[in-house]
C-alpha cells in the first residue's frame, strides 16, 4: 500500500485539509464540508469520463461543449413540450443528447483514425457553435419546475443554531453512483479490460481480439452521456440553464484527472485516484478564501500543484521504466 | 531477392515524387489548402459585391489576422516534434504585461526622444527575457523531467497566467507612449507593421526548417522520436530549444498585442489557444509530428480571416445575415477542420492504394 500512489494523494489531502483547519476552523463545519461536495459533483463526473478516455490513450476536450449543448438544449425541449416533466426525464434527455455527440467524436476518431485532440477540437467547436449560433444565447432563467425541486431536495439536512437549514445537495448521490459504475465497469468487465489495454498498446489490444472500433464508440458514448448529465446537474444547481458555462473548464477536469495518477499516454489510472484528484483540486480552490489568500494567487498555485504532482508522476514512471524503486 | 527489389521499386518511387514536390502529404495538404483559400477568397467577393474585394478591407484584415499568424506558428513548432505548448497564450500575455510595466513608465516620464528609444530597447529585451525563461521552464520540464508536453504545457499555461494576475491583480495595464504603438499599428509602405512582423517570423521559421539542422533534426523527431535517440541526436537539448523558439515567437506575438491594442491584461485572447492548434492543423501540420510548413501556416490564417470577415459582411445581408453570427462562425471552422482531415484522409488513402 505504500508504494501506491493514491496513499500519498490521500496523505497530501489529509495534511492539506488539517493545515486549512487549523488556520480556519470554519472550513470544518458542516457548510462548508456540504459546499465542497456539491462543488465537487459536477466536476468529479466529467472527471470519470476523461479517466475513461485517459486510460484508452485518447484525449477528449468537447466533453464541457457537449454538457453545455445537453443542458441547454434539454432544460428549452422540457420548457417547451413538457415544463411539468419529471427529473427523470430531463436525465434521460440529457443523457442521450450527450451520447449522440459523443457517438459524433467516436464516428471521426474511429472510422478516419484521426487523433482524439484534434478531432474533439473540431467538435467542440462544431457543437459549441451550433449551439450558440442556431440553438440560443439566452440564458434560460426558470427553469422547469422538476429540476428546481431536484436542486432543492437534500440527503440529510440538520438546523443550524442560527435557523439556517443546510443539507448535502442529492445531485452528491449521482456522483457517488457514477464512480461506483466507472469502477465497477473497469475492475469487473471485459469492456474495462478493453479500455486499459487499448490505452497501454493498441495493437496487441487488437491481437487480444479486441474490436477497437466498438471499444472507441463505447468509450465516447459514455463520455458524451457523462457530460449530458453532468451538464444537467450544473444547470440544476445553477437554477440556470447558461448556454455560456462550462466550456473554458475542460483543461481543470484533465489537470484533476492527471493530478490523480492517470497517466496521459494511457493504459494507467485509477478511479479512487481521479476521485482524490478532484477532491484537491476542488479543495484547494475553494479554501483559499477561507485562509485569506487574495483570488488571483489561485491560478499559480494551481499551476504549481499540476507542475509538481505531474513531475512526481513522470519521474515515478520513469523509475518503473528502469527498474528504479521510488516513492 | 524479391523483396529487396521491391523495396528498391519504393524507394526510387519516393524519389520520385519528392523531386516532383508533390509526394509528402503535408505538401500536397499545402496545394489543397491554396485551392480553399482561392475558392473562399472568389465566393465572398461574389458574395460582398463591392466591399469585400476592396483595399480598406484588406487593410483590415492586415492587421486583424497576424497576432493568431504567430502563434500559430509559434505552436506548429512545437507540433513538429510531436509535443503541444498549451501555454503559448499565457506566455504572450506575460511578456506583454513585462514590457507594459516598462513602457507605462515611459508614458509617465514624457522622456525626450533619445530616453523614449532607451525605455522601448528596456522593453523589449525585458519581453525577450521573460520569454526565454518561460520557453526554458517548459523545456526543463518537459525534457529533465519527462513530463508529456501536453500537461507540462497545461500546468505552466496556469502558471504563466497566474503570475500575470498576481503581477497586474487582474487589471490591464494601459497607455503607452506613441511611438510602441507602432508595431501594432503603424504601416510601413502601405503594409501594416503586424503583417510585416508576421511575414518577417514565417520566412524565419521555414529557412529553419527547411535549411537548418535544427530544423532538420525537428522534423526528424517528431516522425520517429525511438530512431531519432537511436541516431545520436540529443533529443534533451533538441526539446528545450523546441520550446525556447515557441515561446519566444509567442512573446513577438504578445508585442504585438500590446501594441496593436495598447492595454496588456492576464486573460486576454484565451479563444487564440485553440484557433491557433487549429489553423496550424488546417495549415497541413502533422498533429503526430514531423510535417509543417510556414506557408500552410500562412495560407490557413489567410483562408479563415477571409472567411470570418466575409461572414461577417454578410451580416448586413438582408436574407442570410440573420442567420450568421461569431458562433455560427465557430461551427464553420469546427465544419471545416473535420472536414479537411477527412479529405486528407480519402486523398492520402487513394494515393497509397
Amino acid at each position: 500500500m505504500l508504494h501506491r500512489y493514491e496513499f500519498y494523494l490521500a496523505g497530501v489531502l489529509v495534511l492539506l485539509a488539517s493545515v486549512i483547519a487549523v488556520l480556519n476552523p470554519t472550513f470544518l463545519s458542516l457548510s462548508n464540508l456540504f459546499d465542497l461536495c456539491k462543488s465537487s459533483t459536477v466536476l468529479g463526473i466529467f472527471a470519470l469520463g476523461v479517466l475513461i478516455v485517459l486510460l484508452s490513450g485518447g484525449i477528449d476536450i468537447s466533453f464541457t461543449a457537449i454538457a453545455a449543448f445537453s443542458m441547454y438544449v434539454t432544460s428549452k425541449v422540457l420548457l417547451a413540450a413538457n415544463p411539468s416533466g419529471s427529473i427523470v426525464t430531463a436525465f434521460l434527455i440529457a443523457g442521450c443528447l450527450g451520447l449522440l455527440l459523443g457517438l459524433f467524436n467516436a464516428f471521426f476518431i474511429s472510422c478516419y483514425r484521426l487523433p482524439t485532440l484534434i478531432v474533439t477540437l473540431g467538435s467542440a467547436s462544431v457543437f459549441r457553435g451550433f449551439l450558440l449560433g442556431f440553438v440560443g444565447t439566452k440564458i434560460v432563467t426558470s427553469l422547469p419546475v422538476s429540476m428546481v425541486d431536484f436542486s432543492k431536495r437534500s440527503l440529510f439536512s440538520t438546523t443550524l443554531p442560527g435557523g439556517e437549514t443546510i443539507g448535502l445537495s442529492a445531485s452528491f448521490l449521482l456522483l457517488i453512483a457514477a464512480t461506483v459504475a466507472v469502477w465497477a465497469l473497469l475492475r469487473y468487465t471485459m469492456l474495462g479490460k478493453g479500455i486499459y489495454t487499448l490505452g497501454g498498446n493498441p495493437e496487441a489490444a487488437a491481437r487480444a481480439g479486441f474490436n477497437i472500433t466498438h471499444l472507441q464508440f463505447f468509450i465516447y458514448g459514455l463520455v458524451g452521456f457523462l457530460s449530458g448529465v453532468a451538464g444537467l446537474i450544473h444547470a440544476c444547481l445553477m437554477r440556470n440553464a447558461n448556454p455560456f458555462d462550462l466550456v473554458g473548464t475542460e483543461l481543470t477536469v484533465i489537470a484533476a484527472v492527471v493530478l490523480g495518477g492517470a497517466s496521459i499516454t494511457g493504459g494507467r489510472g485509477t478511479v479512487l485516484g481521479t476521485i482524490l484528484g478532484v477532491f484537491l483540486l476542488v479543495t484547494i480552490s475553494n479554501s483559499l478564501i477561507l485562509l485569506g489568500v487574495p483570488s488571483y494567487w489561485q491560478k499559480v498555485l494551481i499551476g504549481s500543484v499540476i507542475v509538481i504532482s505531474t513531475g512526481i508522476t513522470a519521474r515515478r514512471e520513469w523509475g518503473a521504466l528502469h527498474g528504479v524503486v521510488t516513492g | 531477392m524479391g523483396s529487396s527489389a521491391r523495396s528498391c521499386d519504393r524507394l526510387s518511387d519516393a524519389r520520385n515524387n519528392v523531386s516532383l514536390l508533390k509526394g509528402l502529404p503535408a505538401e500536397r495538404a499545402t496545394a489543397r489548402l491554396l485551392v480553399i483559400t482561392i475558392v473562399v477568397l472568389i465566393v465572398m467577393s461574389l458574395l460582398n459585391p463591392g466591399r469585400f474585394f476592396t483595399y480598406r478591407n484588406f487593410t483590415s484584415m492586415c492587421f486583424q489576422f497576424p497576432e493568431l499568424g504567430i502563434f500559430s506558428l509559434a505552436i506548429m513548432l512545437s507540433l513538429i516534434t510531436g509535443g503541444i505548448d498549451l501555454s503559448i497564450i499565457s506566455i504572450g500575455n506575460l511578456v506583454g504585461i513585462i514590457a507594459a510595466l516598462i513602457l507605462t513608465r515611459a508614458t509617465a516620464a514624457d522622456p525626450s526622444a533619445a530616453v523614449l528609444a532607451m525605455y522601448i530597447v528596456a522593453a523589449i529585451s525585458a519581453a525577450f527575457a521573460t520569454s526565454i525563461v518561460c520557453g526554458w521552464v517548459n523545456g526543463i520540464l518537459i525534457s529533465r523531467f519527462a513530463i508529456t508536453p501536453i500537461l507540462a504545457t497545461l500546468g505552466t499555461m496556469q502558471l504563466f497566467m497566474g503570475i500575470s494576475l498576481v503581477i497586474t491583480r487582474g487589471h490591464a495595464i494601459a497607455d503607452y507612449p506613441k511611438a510602441a504603438q507602432a508595431l501594432g499599428n503603424a504601416t510601413l509602405a502601405g503594409i501594416p507593421v503586424p503583417l510585416l512582423v508576421f511575414l518577417l517570423l514565417a520566412c524565419i521559421v521555414q529557412g529553419m526548417l527547411s535549411r537548418t539542422r535544427l530544423g532538420l533534426h525537428m522534423c526528424l523527431m517528431g516522425t520517429n522520436p525511438v530512431a531519432a535517440r537511436f541516431s545520436g541526436l540529443d533529443i534533451r537539448r533538441l526539446l528545450v530549444r523546441t520550446y525556447l523558439l515557441t515561446a519566444v515567437s509567442s512573446g513577438v506575438a504578445g508585442l504585438v498585442v500590446i501594441s496593436r491594442t495598447n492595454s496588456a491584461k492576464a486573460d486576454y485572447g484565451s479563444s487564440y489557444l485553440l484557433q491557433a492548434v487549429f489553423v496550424a492543423i488546417l495549415g497541413g501540420v502533422n498533429p503526430r509530428g514531423g510535417f509543417g510548413s510556414a506557408w500552410g501556416v500562412l495560407l490557413a490564417v489567410l483562408s479563415l480571416q477571409f472567411l470570418s470577415s466575409g461572414l461577417n459582411m454578410l451580416q448586413l445581408n438582408e436574407t442570410i445575415g440573420p442567420y450568421i453570427n461569431n458562433f455560427a462562425k465557430e461551427f464553420t471552422w469546427g465544419v471545416l477542420l473535420l472536414l479537411m482531415m477527412v479529405v486528407n484522409y480519402y486523398c492520402d488513402r487513394s494515393r497509397t492504394e
